[in-house]
């Protein structure tokens, strides 16, 4: 007779989320990972203040008219920045559109990082410089990029992990389901990051999925799942830290799912009083996450108002550096459109590109003459 | 070229293989010949694929190298981006061609655009084996001509082999490929034999002239290449010469060597199992006219299928181009109203 084992608890999600510190910044005793060590709060801290204010930043600058858009990921910091502390400088992040913050904490240039989002081009960074794959736009597909990364690694023999970030409507898309259970059978160390903000552009998870929760999705690929507060940055670091380590000691994948909350619309093109209201969105500010940990820091004593100010204006002049370098105008070379779709471009690229560089000529002999 | 040349003595000049057995060795000769190549997919390893043409590999280079995945096709093209970002060569095998949709995402949306995306910063050299086309009295969804889906993505190349050596040959060319290639098996010619020549030293994008004539050029690739081999053998005995183009590299396209002939000959036909709708023999017939118009004695025709889903095993011969059909469209080619013009001209 055929017997089904006997539920794995150690795949399910505890009933609580990990949380290291509650809203006050008070640490919160219990079973979880410890808390992290002072330095790494306070890097903590001072990551999450720079990663709001460039936020805030790229957001005044859709206004100006220098980015085309921008998904802003204010109210994540804790997400953003605990889960790219905790790598290793030999892991990989596979981002999504919304997690430019999470690329700049890795070490990516801002500018290069609003290459995509000004519209000059897809992406502006090189991959292999932090090992940041390009942020990912049509939703999951990268999960299945950070699995064959990380499958080829341990083929390799090399210590890589992968950390994929999506989002809670990403869950939804047959990707992930590809990307956990393949993760699973391989045993791929591939750490997966469900920022759940509560918002698929307008729709609420109530409609995206029927789950307990989206770490209860775990256990149906055999992959163990967590819980946490992601508005508390100790605790996602923790947790993250937890599993890359696990991952990289050859354990398999793990998932993580972060409770936290969009702040801002979808997009500045976004309208986000059609579908929520003021009084949630006020309560998710309670549960800010730069101010719990500066809360916590402060009563630590590990934190006074003179260090506060020191980040806050080594924010404001990281903000002021890139307003500044955003102001310049690029040089856009039409070459480029047939330069890189082939190593080589084909006889019918060449002959169009110089088809353009006809009609390009024309065009300014044309005014000249005029 | 050189390179090309060495991978060529895989197949030993004088032997006849099928083109499943020819297949085999290209994988199997690249897997020996660079560590970085691997061969996944449904079924590939233990089993040797449903066409048996990965078979022996698992048990020759072990199930690191050649392993079987869950049965999800974006999963399959999806991670091997990932491996490929990681130094790997993956050569993933979709099972058939209607069940390598599900894949579409991620072959469109990222197999075909990360080097652009990334200024060619992130190389993926990736071959996709897809069996594709009819002929073999396959039941829905085993049989379609998904070309025309992969020729319109720039950043592909797509390749068809249409013989045994060719499908040596083109394999090992994709493999070699800094560019993602589609590889297009005609599932119906697995079994064909050829005995083998001397290597024809022709680059992967370019076509090739496997018949020549005189009056007409019948411009084929993949299964259909022995179809109009046979066609032209047939219209010889009716007086007409028919130039054969197997055109191998559907994406990029050899404009040189398809307008070379078309010049020469005056008329050209284009055939393919795939619907004629915006198949890719409209490609073909429109880079013709816009290149070859001064040339052309007729209108350019095209022997396709019907603008019809696929259809079940007992029906499909109504379906397949077939010599007949060919020589057909040869009939109606204004053999007599040119002769008329010239007529009227002296």
């Amino acid at each position: 007779m055929v017997t089904i084992p006997s539920t794995p608890e150690r795949l399910l999600p505890a009933a609580n989320p990990t949380t290291l510190l509650d809203p006050a910044g008070r640490a919160v005793p219990g079973d979880g990972p410890d808390l992290p060590d002072a330095d790494v709060l306070l890097a903590l801290y001072r990551m999450m203040v720079l990663g709001r204010r460039f936020d805030t930043q790229a957001t005044a600058l859709t206004k100006q008219g220098r980015l085309a858009v921008y998904p802003s990921a204010r109210g994540q910091e804790a997400c953003q920045i605990g889960a790219v502390l905790a790598l290793r400088p030999q892991d990989w992040l596979f981002p999504t559109y919304r997690d430019s913050m999470a690329v700049t904490a890795r070490g990516v240039d801002p500018v290069q990082v609003l290459t995509l989002l000004r519209g000059d081009w897809h992406s502006g960074y090189d991959p292999y410089q932090h090992r940041v794959a390009p942020q990912c736009t049509p939703l999951a597909t990268n999960t299945l990029h950070a699995v064959g990364l990380a499958h080829a690694a341990t083929i390799k023999g090399e210590d890589t992990v992968a950390l994929v970030m999506l989002g809670d409507g990403a869950t939804s898309e047959g990707d992930t389901h590809a990307a956990l259970n393949f993760a699973a059978v391989w045993k791929s160390p591939v750490v997966f990051l469900i920022q759940n903000n509560g918002y698929a552009i307008s729709v609420p998870l109530a409609k995206q999925t029927a789950a307990p929760s989206l770490a209860h999705k775990g256990i149906g690929y055999g992959i163990p799942a967590t819980v946490v507060d992601g508005n508390d940055a100790a605790a996602v670091y923790a947790v993250v830290r937890r599993a890359v380590t696990s991952a990289a000691a050859g354990a398999g994948p793990v998932l993580i799912e972060a409770l936290t909350y969009r702040v801002e619309a979808h997009t500045n093109a976004d309208d986000a009083t059609r579908y929520r209201s003021q009084d949630e969105v006020d309560g998710w500010l309670g549960r800010d996450p730069v101010t719990r940990l500066r809360n916590h820091l402060r009563d630590r004593g590990l934190l006074d108002e003179a260090a506060i100010a020191k980040t806050d204006a080594e924010a404001e002049a990281q903000a002021a550096a890139l307003r500044q370098r955003m102001t310049t105008d690029t040089r856009h070379d039409p070459d480029d459109l047939f330069r890189y779709v082939y190593a080589e471009p084909t006889p019918e690229l060449r002959r169009q590109q110089r088809e353009l560089a006809v009609e390009l000529g024309q065009a300014q002999g044309g005014r000249g003459a005029g | 070229m050189t390179a090309i040349a060495e991978h060529y003595r895989g197949l030993a000049a004088g032997s006849a293989v099928t083109m499943a057995s020819a297949l085999n060795q290209a994988l199997s000769d690249a897997l020996t010949e660079d560590d970085s190549v691997l061969v996944f997919g449904e079924d590939v390893a233990t089993l040797g694929g449903v066409f048996r043409i990965t078979d022996g590999l698992a048990a020759s280079f072990g199930q690191t190298r050649v392993f079987d995945t869950p049965l999800s096709e974006s999963g399959i093209v999806g991670t091997a981006i990932g491996m490929a970002m990681n130094g790997l060569r993956p050569v993933v095998e979709m099972q058939f061609d209607a069940f390598a949709y599900p894949a579409f995402e991620q072959i469109t949306s990222h197999l075909a655009k990360l080097r652009n995306r990334t200024k060619g910063r992130v190389e993926l050299p990736i071959v996709i084996r897809i069996p594709y086309g009819g002929g073999i009295g396959g039941v829905e969804h085993h049989c379609d001509s998904s070309e025309a889906y992969y020729t319109h993505t720039p950043g592909l190349r797509v390749v068809t082999p249409g013989t045994p050596a060719d499908a040596y040959v083109l394999l090992r060319q994709a493999i070699s490929s800094p560019d993602p290639v589609i590889f297009l098996e005609p599932k119906r010619r697995y079994w064909s034999k050829e005995t083998v020549s001397e290597h024809h030293g022709i680059a992967m994008d370019r076509a090739l002239v496997r018949r020549p004539g005189t009056d007409v050029t019948l411009i084929a690739y993949g299964g259909a290449v022995a179809t109009a081999l046979e066609a032209a053998e047939a219209a010889e005995e009716d007086g007409r010469s028919a130039e054969v183009i197997d055109l191998r590299s559907l994406s990029p396209f050899d404009d040189e060597t398809v307008t070379a002939s078309v010049k020469r000959t005056g008329r050209a036909i284009v055939v393919h199992e795939a619907s004629r709708f915006c198949g890719y023999g409209a490609e073909v017939a429109a880079r013709l006219s816009e290149q070859c118009f001064h040339y052309l004695e007729a209108p350019i025709l095209r022997v396709a299928g019907f603008d019809i889903p696929y259809p079940p095993p007992s029906l499909e011969e109504y379906h397949l181009p077939s010599v007949d059909r060919i020589l057909d469209a040869i009939d109606r080619l204004q053999w007599q109203e040119t002769a008329a013009l010239v007529k009227v001209a002296s």
